[in-house]
């Protein structure tokens, strides 16, 4: 078994601007956010990002590493819009690929089995074919006859996820309630970086949970961070529930740019570490 | 807790008049979005529907009414439904979701997404969600909280969930899951159980006259002539709403007493 441990920092130097990077989680829940801090940090820009968006996208937005968010809700889920990428988009500074849940759903399954797209009814009659003007549909080949819209595959350069527990072989276990679609995005990308609370030996794995949470392989991973707090300020059940004052102070710096500015500098432009005693004393 | 007496509210009128939606639907998910729904949907399930499958609004399924507001309620679990396995749900049709809607047109075009053009939106919304997913798969109904012409408008600025002109325009086979059987605001019932149909006012609520609702309807609502009250919720309801569904009274909250 290889050992794929590594940090933050080793994971950006990977990335390159203008990379199509989807991001796990969904909403503000078990985000990879000691990664996208790291992405804050780095001199990247010109990214795509795909995600199940919540502050990952936010925080990538008013850091200006964003060039276009391919996504079908960014939201913070107690608070249900994610201002910081509302005000991009009201601000007209990044571009957007529109999708439904669903859609989103088949264009990394598409991207996985290494397919151009997946056929669905989903789409049909909405305006997703106007925002999409790229996007096609197909006539089912057989009597039917059926017109259905091809999901395009949502093909990733790299993705992004933080599970509660992996070894350090790149196998990794999640021991909330939902898996949300991690290990699609993993196996969507041509490389992908999971940060985990804790990495624990591989025998250890049946102690944590049932064999149905070690939802990630380690065909699907390149890399192991352990990032203890990691997805901070979201909820990573079950070691910890979303930091919902955090949560509030980040949302409020949307209202002006000293605040996101002081924000920023307290917690952004420094180290992991660093931020993880701020968060610890505040 | 105190216990709260009195004639019903018309939050209370609200939550049975979302109940009044799963009428029928038998043994498939009800799938209520929004504090109000949630009550009609328990609501529902605790008395004339009782095959309704319920989720606790998270990733398991519950056959118990779970209170709104209570910090870790029992929970009868039966199911583990995460996000990847509610599309199975919604894909294969045997869902009646009760969403929101920013916008709603007099076809039942639904718009959650954006006001504005969509490469620099005026105001972003939630975005697309699985709106188009639910519309063209499974029963779709609606919760306006604030009837007004700014919720009811002439046009949606973008189409999220697809209304009845929409869904003729895709020809009877890729439209037929469609289905929107109501629209529930703050001040009536609203169907679309007219020849073209074009959205019908079903009922008011209690204390609210027809000129009230039209006044807040940015398009001409079918009105017909032997217009009704809506239910007042029965006291057996009352009773299940006030002391098992909603002990907190946050149905009041989203829709306050006039």
């Amino acid at each position: 078994m290889p050992d794929k441990r590594t940090t933050e920092d080793e994971v950006v130097a990977e990335l390159r601007d203008g990379m199509t990077i989807g991001i796990g989680g969904w909403g503000s829940r078990r985000k990879p956010m000691s990664l996208v801090r790291a992405i804050v940090r780095s001199p990247l820009r010109d990214l795509t990002i795909v995600s199940y968006g919540g502050p990952d996208v936010g925080l990538l937005c008013a850091a200006g590493k964003v060039k276009k968010v391919v996504y079908s809700f960014v939201s913070l889920d107690s608070i249900p819009l994610e201002p910081h990428f509302r005000a991009a988009r009201q601000a007209g500074t990044i571009e957007t690929t529109d999708l439904d849940e669903g859609m989103f759903l088949l264009g990394l399954q598409a991207a996985a089995w290494r397919v151009p797209f997946l056929p669905t009814r989903v789409g049909l009659g909405s305006d997703i074919l106007h925002v999409n003007p790229d996007f096609r549909t197909v006539q089912s080949p057989y009597a039917d006859g059926e017109g259905l819209v091809a999901m395009p595959a949502l093909a990733l350069d790299v993705a992004l996820i933080h599970m509660n527990r992996g070894d350090e072989g790149g196998t990794g276990q999640y021991l909330g309630i939902d898996p949300y679609f991690d290990d699609l995005f993993c196996s969507a990308a041509k490389r992908a970086f999971m940060s985990v609370e804790k990495v624990v030996p591989t025998d250890d794995f049946l102690k944590e949970g049932p064999v149905q949470s070690l939802r990630v392989n380690r065909l699907m991973t390149d890399g192991v961070v352990e990032a203890p707090n990691g997805a901070h300020f979201t909820s990573c059940a079950p070691d910890y529930d979303r930091d919902e004052t955090f949560q509030k102070t980040y949302a409020a710096t949307a209202k002006s740019p000293a605040a996101w500015h002081e924000f920023k500098a307290k917690y952004l432009d420094v180290s992991e570490t660093e931020y993880q005693q701020a968060v610890a004393g505040s | 807790m105190s216990a709260r007496t009195g004639p019903a509210t018309r939050a209370e009128v609200c939550a049975v008049a979302c109940a009044e939606a799963w009428r029928g639907n038998g043994e498939i998910l009800a799938n209520p979005i929004g504090t109000i729904p949630m009550i009609g949907g328990r609501l529902a399930k605790a008395t004339f529907e009782p095959d309704l499958v319920m989720t606790d609004g998270e990733a398991l399924l519950v056959e118990n009414i779970v209170p709104l507001g209570v910090d870790d309620p029992p929970k009868v679990v039966a199911g583990w439904n995460p996000y990847r396995a509610m599309f199975d749900i919604v894909w294969g049709g045997r869902r009646h979701i009760m969403m929101g809607a920013s916008q709603v047109d007099r076809f039942g075009n639904q718009n959650i997404a954006f006001i504005g053009p969509s490469d620099r939106p005026k105001t972003q919304l939630l975005g697309f969600r699985g709106a188009p997913g639910n519309t063209i798969n499974n029963k779709t109904s609606y919760w306006v909280p604030n009837h007004s012409m700014k919720v009811f408008v002439e046009h949606v600025d973008v189409v999220t969930g697809i209304g009845y002109d929409r869904a003729a325009d895709l020809g009877p086979g890729a439209a037929r899951f469609h289905c929107l059987p109501r629209v529930v605001s703050n001040l009536g019932v609203l169907d679309f159980e007219t020849p073209n149909h074009s959205m019908r006012l079903r009922s008011v609520h209690p204390g609210v006259t027809v000129d009230e609702v039209v006044d807040a309807t940015g398009f001409s609502l079918v009105i017909p002539s032997d217009i009704g009250d809506t239910r007042l919720p029965t006291d057996d309801e009352l009773r299940l709403i006030r002391e098992e569904i909603d002990p907190r009274g946050l149905g009041e909250a989203e829709v306050p007493s006039p």
